[in-house]
């Protein structure tokens, strides 16, 4: 139990400091680093919780696909993040009150969640119902019960890379493009041309 | 039920989803469109129809999938003016040099998603189904991606239909907090036994209905229409008129006569007040247009008006009035696209009411056909018009209720305010000097436009005899779930 609890106290240490610093760095990369950071340790956290598929979804889905975009486009898009930043006293008043509000609100639910009980009730979901693995579990409700949805989902996806390949690629002519096959079957009457040159003349265009 | 007998249940869009696939396969290694890819595409659509019809009938995957006879009547109407739009939309690109093998995909991908809404028996299938239909029609909008107008038009049904996705899941969300459930047969449980949770679940409801709003465009949700219309590609508009607005209808129904027929009072103010809303909407806006397609959004808002009257009129009777109208609308609308389709001037579109003067001189065939469009638009009898409108105000009067027989008046009141710009149209075609040549047709868009109105009158009175029926069957389906 004590190791648990050290893990836990590390994990959930370095996702907040993590987390805060992604909105105070400086530098957008070391941001984007960051987040990468909090995202390893929340799949920690959620390995500590016994739900070892939401924790490697978390590594594979966010930290390989989601974050290296971000950093993607942050190294390769030209924003100003300096500019981005102005005006951060004029508008920390209102800020500071939305802040509040919800802050306000997360004591409320805690209070209500600690006082009617619903804590300890929920407190640790069960991750393996019936001894099964929770990657086996969800994927038996995902491959049985909801495997319509599951597939037409798919089909969405197919539908946005679609309109995305339609509406923005353009087959530009005078291209250049490698062909392996071609370049092999070069022979020397293809790729050579004999010329004979009058001496004093050079070679005519 | 075997794990196998719900996909037999499905089968339709199993069809439609390894069409899709194999057509996207072969277009990405060919890249060029032939007479056979789009046949092909038409082929996929027809199995899928003729699936829906021979399939047999019952729930899928545990309820979230109604393969009943609303979905089947549904079902192939909308497949079958998706197989139109195939056709009409790749001659029309290829005219124009632009034809992509991607547009008869992502039509075939839309009406499965149509599909999917028109059987939908649950919340997430329902959103799912919307999606992928509005995805679809997105990127089929902004298709001439080089063309301002088309690209603004995609832009912007892309925006305001985000919003109205929002809208329906919020709605969704809310219902799904107050009564525990996503299917439509347990929200009907929990809204008939409503008590503490009435207020709440009337809100989602409320949320959701604006969201369907949206997609059907009635107003006061009507907005993005006429933007839309003007600027997508025009046998694009005649799909868009045509197919999502009845798998919107279908919606409705769904939403409204599955899972709430406890909240029926309630629902009902608000669907008459839209219907009244678009009916005017679309007759006095309608009057100030020039452009035919704007014209014909403005038309096909105050339609979606009636559709509405008759659900609003509810039970068997209305829903069945509403199928039967959005079956004879749409055909008379793809018609009309088809016929504006086929006129080019000097290689430019017409598309103003100015450019049709005189037409019946140069094209009597296309003139005709959209005289009938027009007077069947306007319900005179005794084209497919004034049959659907019958439906409708028939179901309104004899719901028995009093407010829904003075917004039958009303309506009627509207149409022959609409009657304006029908007969403007027809007047402009028969009486006004011709401006200059017009620009041989395409045989396949006039032909359709002909069939159309063809169909139009005196087709329909043969037609009604089998889908009066067929419509009547589909009706009884709704409230089982």
């Amino acid at each position: 139990m004590p190791l648990q609890a050290i893990a836990f106290y590390l994990l959930a240490f370095v996702t907040i400091a993590a987390g805060l610093l992604v909105v105070s760095a400086r530098n957008p990369v070391h941001s984007v680093l960051f987040l990468i950071t909090a995202f390893f340790s929340a799949a920690g956290l959620f390995v500590l919780l016994g739900a070892e598929f939401l924790a490697m979804l978390l590594v594979v889905v966010y930290v390989g696909a989601v974050a290296v975009l971000f950093l993607f486009v942050v190294m390769m898009l030209d924003v100003d993040f300096a500019e981005l930043r102005q005006g951060f006293v004029q508008y920390l008043p209102f800020g500071g009150a939305i802040a509040l509000v919800i802050a306000t609100e997360m004591v409320m639910v805690v209070a209500a969640v600690a006082t009617n009980g619903a804590a300890s009730r929920n407190a640790l979901p069960n991750a393996s119902p019936g001894g099964v693995p929770n990657t086996e579990a969800i994927g038996r409700v995902l491959y049985t019960d909801y495997v319509f949805f599951f597939q037409l989902a798919g089909l969405v996806l197919l539908v946005a890379m679609i309109g995305a390949i339609v509406l923005t690629l353009r087959h530009k002519p005078g291209v250049k493009r490698q062909d392996i096959g071609k370049q092999v079957a070069r022979t020397p009457k293809t790729g050579m041309e004999l010329v004979q040159i009058k001496p004093g003349e050079g070679i005519s265009e | 039920m075997t794990f196998s007998a719900h996909f037999t249940l499905v089968l339709p869009e199993i069809v439609l989803a390894i069409a899709a696939l194999v057509l996207l396969v072969a277009g990405a290694f060919r890249g060029k469109v032939g007479a056979i890819f789009t046949l092909a595409a038409v082929a996929a659509l027809i199995a899928a129809a003729a699936t829906a019809v021979l399939g047999p009938h019952g729930r899928a995957f545990g309820g979230v999938y109604a393969a009943d006879a609303a979905a089947t009547y549904a079902k192939v109407a909308i497949y079958l003016s998706s197989a139109i739009a195939v056709v009409l939309g790749d001659r029309w690109l290829a005219q124009r040099g632009d034809q992509k093998f991607e547009y008869a995909v992502l039509v075939i991908l839309a009406a499965l998603g149509m599909g999917v809404t028109a059987s939908a028996g649950d919340l997430i299938s329902l959103y799912v189904g919307v999606e992928l239909q509005s995805l679809a029609l997105y990127v089929l909008a902004a298709m001439r991606r080089d063309d301002a107008k088309s690209s603004e038009a995609g832009l912007k049904y892309f925006v305001l239909g985000a919003l109205s996705s929002g809208l329906l899941l919020y709605g969704s969300s809310l219902i799904y907090g107050f009564t525990g459930s996503t299917h439509f047969s347990q929200i009907a449980l929990a809204a008939a036994h409503g008590g503490a949770h009435g207020t709440g679940l009337l809100f989602g409801l409320v949320f959701l209905i604006c969201g369907l709003a949206f997609k059907v465009s009635a107003a006061p949700f009507h907005m993005w229409t006429p933007d839309v219309y003007e600027g997508a590609p025009t046998p694009v508009v005649g799909f868009f008129a045509a197919a999502p607005k009845l798998a919107a209808m279908m919606m409705f129904a769904r939403v409204l006569g599955d899972a709430f027929p406890a909240a029926g009072d309630q629902w009902r103010q608000i669907l008459v007040i839209a219907a009244l809303l678009s009916i005017f909407v679309g007759a006095f806006a309608g009057l100030a247009q020039t452009n035919l397609k704007r014209l014909w959004a403005y038309s096909s808002i105050a339609n979606v008006g009636y559709a509405l009257l008759g659900v609003a009129a509810g039970g068997e009777v209305g829903l069945h009035a509403m199928l039967v109208f959005m079956v004879l609308y749409m055909v008379d609308v793809t018609g009309f696209f088809a016929c504006l389709q086929a006129l080019n001037r000097g290689g430019k579109p017409m598309e103003t009411i100015e450019d049709m003067a005189g037409l019946i001189k140069e094209r009597p065939g296309v003139a005709l056909a959209m005289t009938a469009f027009s007077l069947s638009a306007l319900g005179l009898p005794p084209f497919s018009g004034f049959w659907s409108k019958y439906y409708v105000f028939k179901a309104a009067l004899g719901a028995g209720d009093v407010v829904l027989q003075w917004a039958a008046v009303l309506g009627l009141v509207g149409s022959v305010v609409a009657a304006f710009y029908y007969l403007r149209l027809i007047k402009s075609m028969w009486f006004d000097a011709p401006a200059g040549s017009v620009d041989a047709p395409s045989p396949s868009a006039q032909a359709v436009g002909i069939a159309a109105a063809l169909f139009s009158f005196p087709i329909v009175l043969v037609a009604l005899v089998w889908l009066d029926p067929a419509a009547k069957a589909a009706a009884a389906a709704f409230g089982h779930a």
